[in-house]
């Protein structure tokens, strides 16, 4: 099979000038799976490199990613290519959503669930239930802890419903736009050998947000050992999403950098969560003055812990 | 054509007849009268459109009115009486009080405007102001459980009053999703219902939110 091996020997060779000049560029191999030209070029190969393998994931999502690429061919001001963001089918925002939550060691959520299809409808609809679940349960919780106290009247507190979006938005949008951003940078100084699309930024922060909608609910309970105990398990989660997925576009860069861009995208994680704890939830235990209010169960259980 | 060759048509017989087939009944918009009726006729006949889509939002049923007559007046009237009738609330203090009369009316439209616009990138066949004047019609359950709350407001605000109006509102909730859900759910790709009806669920969850939350001064 002389022409076979013409063909395999050209696109090595094509595979590694290309990727020299341009990383992310898709590439077919018709070789079998166990070779990765991508990574084979990139470096020698390493003992307990073998997870790479995992996380780059195999040829199947090369082909896709070719086909992928073919999608979004209508121009810009079409209604089609718009279209093109949102061509999901309920089963993987499902699937997706399932992802962030349970997240498997050494799988890469991207590579998993979005490489063949970035989409933009789980962004944004758990952006925006995530907006009202704050809200709400905000508003909830502080009717319940302030509920025996005479001198207390209910407001909506409606106000708080725009702040939310403006920082839940900003943050799932603005940061995604700032990561991608630097990490095209240091793609131009350091090849990389996974680099993400926007797009794809975008959905892992997406998605990785969600499991902020059941912790804001869960949030109504007014014990502070309860929240922060939320708070870290949340943070666990969602954070070992961004971390598994941002660690590979990053670990060959400068040791340094390496860590602190993942600190960082931890760092900003953690004060989203425990930023909206603080804004929308009031303390349990402030507005109790001691001895004069009757026996009420979140006083005695807070005055124990 | 040997036998017709000497048939001619004499030129002093004027041929005369109608082409056009007759019309049995004049069609239902005469264009050229509706300038010369009375200004009476014209506001009635918009205002039993109106009225007719109110009756099929609060019994949905397979009908196509809604659908194919699509008309904003309804979801107008709807939404700035509900946005009126959350007035009322803390309109003088600075504290985080119930949500503005603007507020209200931009989370309706706009809200309106996302969810429309969601669908259609998700392929759905529906158009764009027949899915407005759906969802804005869907309003009209909710309006009337705000109504039903000023007036349960009015005798008391305990907690009696509360489960009374929290009772309603959840109804009048289930039944504006449920309405809307029929209407827009089968101009939609089979496996994408669900991420169709889902943010309709949110935008009538909202609304149920201030309706439920309104306390007056």
């Amino acid at each position: 099979m002389a022409a076979v091996d013409d063909l395999k020997f050209q696109e090595f060779d094509d595979a590694a000038n290309l990727l020299a000049a341009n990383p992310d560029a898709t590439t077919i191999s018709i070789d079998e799976p166990a070779e990765i030209p991508k990574n084979q070029h990139s470096r020698r190969q390493e003992p307990g490199r073998e997870e790479d393998d995992e996380l780059l994931g195999t040829d199947d999502s090369d082909k896709t990613e070719l086909l992928a690429g073919q999608k979004k061919s209508a121009p810009f001001w079409t209604f089609e290519y718009y279209q093109t963001f949102f061509d999901v089918d309920t089963y993987q925002v499902l699937d997706r959503i399932k992802g962030s939550v349970f997240p498997v060691p050494g799988k890469n959520f991207v590579r998993l669930y979005i490489r063949s299809n970035p989409a933009l409808y789980g962004p944004f609809w758990i952006c925006a239930t995530l907006v009202f679940t704050i809200a709400v349960s905000g508003n909830l919780s502080n009717f319940f802890i302030h509920l025996g106290k005479p001198t207390y009247h209910y407001v909506p507190e409606f106000r708080k419903v725009s702040i939310a979006a403006t920082t839940i938005y900003a943050y799932a949008w603005l940061v995604p736009l700032a990561l991608w951003g630097f990490l095209m940078w240091r793609n131009s100084k350091v090849m990389n050998i996974v680099s993400y699309s926007f797009l794809e930024i975008v959905c892992v922060y997406g998605y990785s947000l969600f499991i902020y909608i059941p912790t804001a609910i869960l949030w109504i309970i007014p014990q502070k050992v309860v929240r922060w105990v939320l708070v870290m398990f949340s943070l666990c989660l969602s954070g070992s999403v961004l971390v598994m997925t941002f660690w590979p576009a990053v670990r060959d860069d400068n040791r340094r950098i390496a860590l602190a861009t993942v600190g960082t995208i931890v760092l900003l994680h953690a004060l989203l969560a425990v930023g909206c704890l603080a804004y929308f939830f009031d303390a349990p235990e402030l507005d109790f003055p001691a001895p004069v209010i009757p026996a009420h169960n979140v006083s005695t259980i807070v005055t124990k812990s | 054509f040997a036998g017709l060759a000497d048939v001619s048509i004499a030129e002093d017989i004027p041929v005369e007849g109608e082409i056009t087939i007759p019309v049995g009944s004049h069609s239902p918009d005469e264009d050229y009268s509706t300038l010369d009726e009375p200004v009476r006729d014209t506001i009635m006949r918009d205002l039993k459109a109106v009225g007719k889509k109110f009756v099929h939002v609060m019994y949905p049923k397979k009908s196509s009115a809604l659908l194919r007559d699509w008309d904003l007046w309804g979801p107008l009237v709807l939404c700035v009486s509900l946005a009126l009738m959350l007035q009322g609330g803390s309109a003088d203090s600075k504290e985080d009080g119930g949500p503005q009369f603007a507020e209200v009316f931009v989370i309706i439209w706009f809200g309106a405007v996302v969810i429309t616009l969601n669908s259609k990138l998700l392929g759905g066949t529906i158009s764009f102001f027949q899915s407005l004047c759906v969802l804005g019609y869907c309003v009209l359950p909710l309006t009337v459980a705000m109504l039903v709350c000023r007036l349960v407001l009015l005798a008391g605000s305990g907690t009696v009053s509360f489960i009374i109006r929290l009772i309603v509102v959840v109804a009048m909730f289930a039944w504006s999703t449920l309405a809307s859900t029929a209407f827009l759910a089968d101009s939609q790709p089979p496996n994408r219902k669900a991420l169709v009806v889902y943010p309709i669920f949110l935008f009538y969850f909202v609304i149920s939110w201030m309706i439920l939350t309104f306390t007056p001064q």
